[in-house]
């Protein structure tokens, strides 16, 4: 163990605080609304068969995405891994999160204008007089999207998992001759198996909740998920304790097939190589794995790079100009960015509490019933905060400041606080497999040397961690900046952010604003993937 | 809502910050109103202006998301809520907002207007007024619907967007309007007329985008998107389908709080509404019709909107008491295809 017993004490507190934070935030929220509805409304729900059909039709679409999302990402970021220096590859990798910082809908409308019935596609095949065959609205619209927007996510975290491997295990494997059958066998598939129960659930979760997307790709109402009856009950029959009741029901259910997943495999060596740099592949030089390499990359990069060019072309259409100047667009802007950058220090610091309290019981050799409940505790609240819908989230603090004539002030904090929970899945993904690598190759070394506190902090971790720390923030950035679902709770006169914005000129008719605002939020996003994923000015990765 | 109130349909209540700013002197009116009524774009600027002109006080905004945000927002404060008019529910939502019991007398008298299958009720004042409608593509459909038949039975190729009445007030409004049409035969129409049907937007905002981005050439909206099309684009490409059968009317209405401040100051902007002050602000802000006299003539792209032979619109009791079983038939005939 490397820990001191101050360490030890101050990490586990930390960790207990965030959690207490965290279940607090949320207890409170949904205390108040129940408190507000009648008990009967909340039973009935187990009784409805409306509510049990689109249950499993939830579940079912988002199993589907999942699967093929993950199935997908996996060839992709290998691909990628086994490619460190081709041209342009990092911009690929930026790109790769910029889907998540948009508003669904604007996402939404890029994807169709790409496999839409008037899409690209069919406008292509149409061309070849072979029609218009590819008819999107229906499970197939909504894999598709499902698809669109999971497919990067998950390459990129299996990527950078892969980019953690040390350098030698590769330069072995080409001095061996290995074929690629046992580099995978043997090296790649030992670092994402562990991945894939964390990028699966995520995934999953995304799914289970998804709103908009599967609303508009879905067809009717045969394709609908619990979330619309969460909404339904608090927007249209204002029913809270309905609310809470459903929002109970996808939480227990998508809980159990989270469980479900976490029986994949685990444990896997992260290596012990202080060298992290991924240069070139000695093992991937063939003619013929290149030439794969570079089609699936270029294949994903079309797949990504399209919609979001329709998106950019609309976009272009606007007075750019014009939007960039108007005091309306500034306010917004500075107020998106205000909410952001606290959202995503505030997920940062709970994942961080997190982290170091369960990586403080992990060195404990038999931690006792309420260390292991604790650990165990954090790990689920870092998976299963996306299933409380913001929507319950925000009308329980609502209800609960009204009295006190504190919506106002408190509106922003709170927003920040519901986008700060729903980044902190992704956060946690990004963070805790680089730190347990970071752990596992700076702990001996570090008390061996006697390094403690402020002074490991300077010397070890913050050179090693620097890199995924800030990519962290980036991500729970972006993916604030195209929240919507919290901010449209208290939204309004002096709460106006860029989505709620684009939102506002797309209801008066005024397309061509809305198109501008969603390339600007678009670009944003990709500024924030650049600084969040710069190399290390002293790491020479041969990437501009 | 009218066209542009439908915005986020996949949030919630919306909460606009309420107001606590009062002005160090003088009266403030506060104003709850559904959020795009106040943007730059909006009446709110010019209505606040015209008004403050003559009261000699501040009219302070606060907005909700919608018409059913800002009920629901008044449900959730109940007798704390520091709303002194409440403006922008409509037909729909009268009944349920009376229940709440804090709605007080106008004592404005609601007679004499132009609102189509007349609207007369002691607590609201009406504001505007528009239809929902068939909204289409004049480039991609030759033969456009005249009557709900020819919609329910047209060519399944020639699609059509309608939005969610679970989540939007237009897609209850399409809900309405099919049953006040076919009564107890709805559900069979329903059951045809989806394969007609592209997809079934959240909102009003999802379902116009599809529609303009070409992906359908038909939407559900109002009679006056293409009055917007003609005044701000300067085309005729979109148009709305003359109906027969009739159309469902929605109707906008503002009324005072049992708890407003200044019963008399409260009263005197219901008086206003319908006033030029007021209803000038309506045709080209709210691209809705106006209930009352405007200063000028109605521009001609309002004058030539479709005008339907028949209004139909069940009472908002009748809405209140059978909304969520026409719902529930509306989900399985759609689920049926």
């Amino acid at each position: 163990m490397y820990l001191t017993g101050a360490e030890f004490r101050r990490s586990l507190s930390a960790g207990l605080v965030a959690l207490l934070a965290v279940l607090g935030f949320i207890a409170v929220a949904v205390a108040s609304l129940a408190g507000f509805g009648r008990l009967a409304d909340a039973a009935a729900v187990l009784n409805e068969p409306y509510v049990w059909r689109i249950l499993r039709f939830t579940l079912y679409q988002a199993c589907l995405s999942t699967l093929i999302s993950v199935a997908l990402a996996i060839p992709v970021a290998l691909a990628m891994a086994r490619r460190p220096q081709f041209p342009g590859r990092i911009w690929i990798v930026r790109l790769m999160a910029v889907p998540l910082g948009l508003p669904v809908l604007i996402g939404a409308l890029g994807i169709i204008g790409i496999w839409g019935r008037q899409g690209l596609f069919n406008d292509m095949l149409d061309l070849a007089a072979l029609g218009r065959p590819l008819q999107i609205y229906g499970l197939q619209g909504i894999l598709i999207a499902h698809v669109y927007f999971n497919l990067p996510l998950a390459a990129r975290l299996i990527l950078a998992g892969l980019e953690r491997v040390p350098q030698e295990y590769f330069k072995t494997a080409a001095m061996l001759a290995m074929p690629q059958r046992s580099v995978f066998r043997l090296i790649e598939w030992p670092v994402i198996a562990p991945l894939i129960a964390g990028v699966a659930g995520l995934i999953f979760m995304l799914c289970a909740t998804s709103f908009t997307l599967v609303l508009i790709l879905g067809g009717g109402p045969a394709a609908t998920t619990i979330e619309v009856a969460i909404y339904q009950a608090l927007r249209f029959d204002f029913n809270p304790a309905r609310a809470v009741a459903l929002s109970g029901l996808q939480i227990v259910l998508t809980a159990l097939v989270l469980a479900a997943l976490a029986f994949l495999p685990r444990a896997g060596d992260p290596g012990t190589s202080a060298s992290s740099e991924a240069g070139r592949r000695p093992d991937a030089d063939h003619r013929l794995s290149r030439g794969f390499d570079f089609a699936l990359i270029a294949l994903f990069t079309l797949w990504l790079i399209l919609p979001l060019a329709v998106i950019v072309v609309k976009g272009a259409g606007a007075d750019l100009i014009g939007l960039l100047v108007e005091p309306v667009f500034l306010r917004a802007t500075a107020t998106s960015l205000a909410i952001a950058l606290s959202a995503a220090l505030a997920a940062l610091a709970v994942a961080l509490s997190f982290i170091a309290a369960i990586g403080a019981i992990r060195t404990l050799r038999a931690p006792e019933p309420f260390y292991r409940g604790s650990a165990g505790a954090m790990s689920a609240m870092g998976s299963l905060v996306l299933l409380v819908p913001p929507i319950v989230l925000g009308t329980g603090w609502f209800l609960l400041l009204r009295p006190f004539g504190l919506t106002d002030t408190a509106a922003p904090a709170i927003v920040a606080a519901i986008n700060a929970l729903m980044a902190l899945p992704f956060v946690l993904r990004v963070l805790q497999p680089a730190f347990a690598v970071h752990r596992s190759r700076t702990a001996r070394l570090a008390a061996s040397l006697g390094l403690s506190g402020l002074a490991r902090l300077r010397i070890v971790d913050w050179p090693g961690l620097r890199r995924p720390v800030l990519t962290a923030l980036a991500f729970a950035m972006a993916l604030s900046l195209g929240d919507l679902g919290a901010v449209a709770l208290f939204g309004g006169d002096q709460l106006t952010t860029l989505p709620w914005l684009l939102y506002s000129r797309l209801g008066s008719y005024r397309t061509d604003d809305a198109n501008g605002l969603a390339l600007i939020l678009g670009a944003l996003c990709l500024v924030l993937m650049i600084a969040g994923t710069r190399a290390p000015r002293n790491a020479g990765r041969g990437q501009t | 809502m009218s066209a542009h109130h439908m915005k986020i349909a996949i949030a919630a209540l919306a909460f606009g910050a309420a107001g606590s700013a009062h002005a160090q002197d003088g009266k403030v009116l506060t104003v709850y109103t559904y959020e795009s009524f106040n943007t730059e774009w909006g009446p709110g600027p010019l209505v606040k202006d015209a008004f403050e002109a003559q009261c000699g006080c501040t009219v302070k905004f606060v907005g909700a998301e919608d018409g059913v945000a800002l009920l629901n927002r008044l449900k959730l404060e109940g007798r704390t809520s520091p709303a002194d008019i409440v403006l922008g529910l409509d037909n729909n939502l009268i009944h349920e907002a009376k229940e709440t019991g804090l709605f007080a007398a106008s004592g404005v008298s609601t007679e004499n207007l132009a609102i189509p299958g007349g609207f007369d009720d002691d607590i609201f004042v009406p504001f505007d007024y528009g239809y929902f409608d068939i909204v289409y593509d004049s480039e991609s459909i030759e033969t456009p619907p005249t009557t709900l038949d020819d919609l329910v039975n047209g060519p399944s190729d020639e699609k059509i967007v309608i939005e969610d009445p679970r989540t939007s007030t237009p897609g209850l409004g399409m809900l309405l309007w099919m049953k006040a049409v076919y009564g107890d035969e709805a559900a069979a129409k329903w059951e045809t007329l989806s394969k007609r049907i592209l997809t079934v937007a959240p909102g009003w905002s999802e379902a116009y985008g599809l529609f303009t981005s070409g992906e359908a050439p038909m939407v559900l909206s109002y009679t006056t998107s293409p009055a917007y099309h003609q005044i701000a684009e300067e085309t005729d490409r979109y148009k709305a389908a003359d109906i027969e059968d009739g159309l469902y009317v929605q109707i906008e209405v503002a009324g005072m709080t049992e708890m407003a401040e200044d019963p008399a100051l409260a009263k005197s902007f219901l008086e206003f509404v319908l006033t030029p002050g007021f209803q000038d602000a309506i045709p080209t802000h709210n691209w809705m019709m106006p209930v009352a006299q405007t200063s000028d003539p109605l521009p001609a792209a309002f004058q030539n909107a479709v005008m339907p032979d028949k209004t139909l619109q069940f009472a908002p009791d009748v809405v209140a008491e059978n909304r969520q079983a026409w719902i529930d038939e509306w989900l399985n005939a759609m689920s049926a295809r």
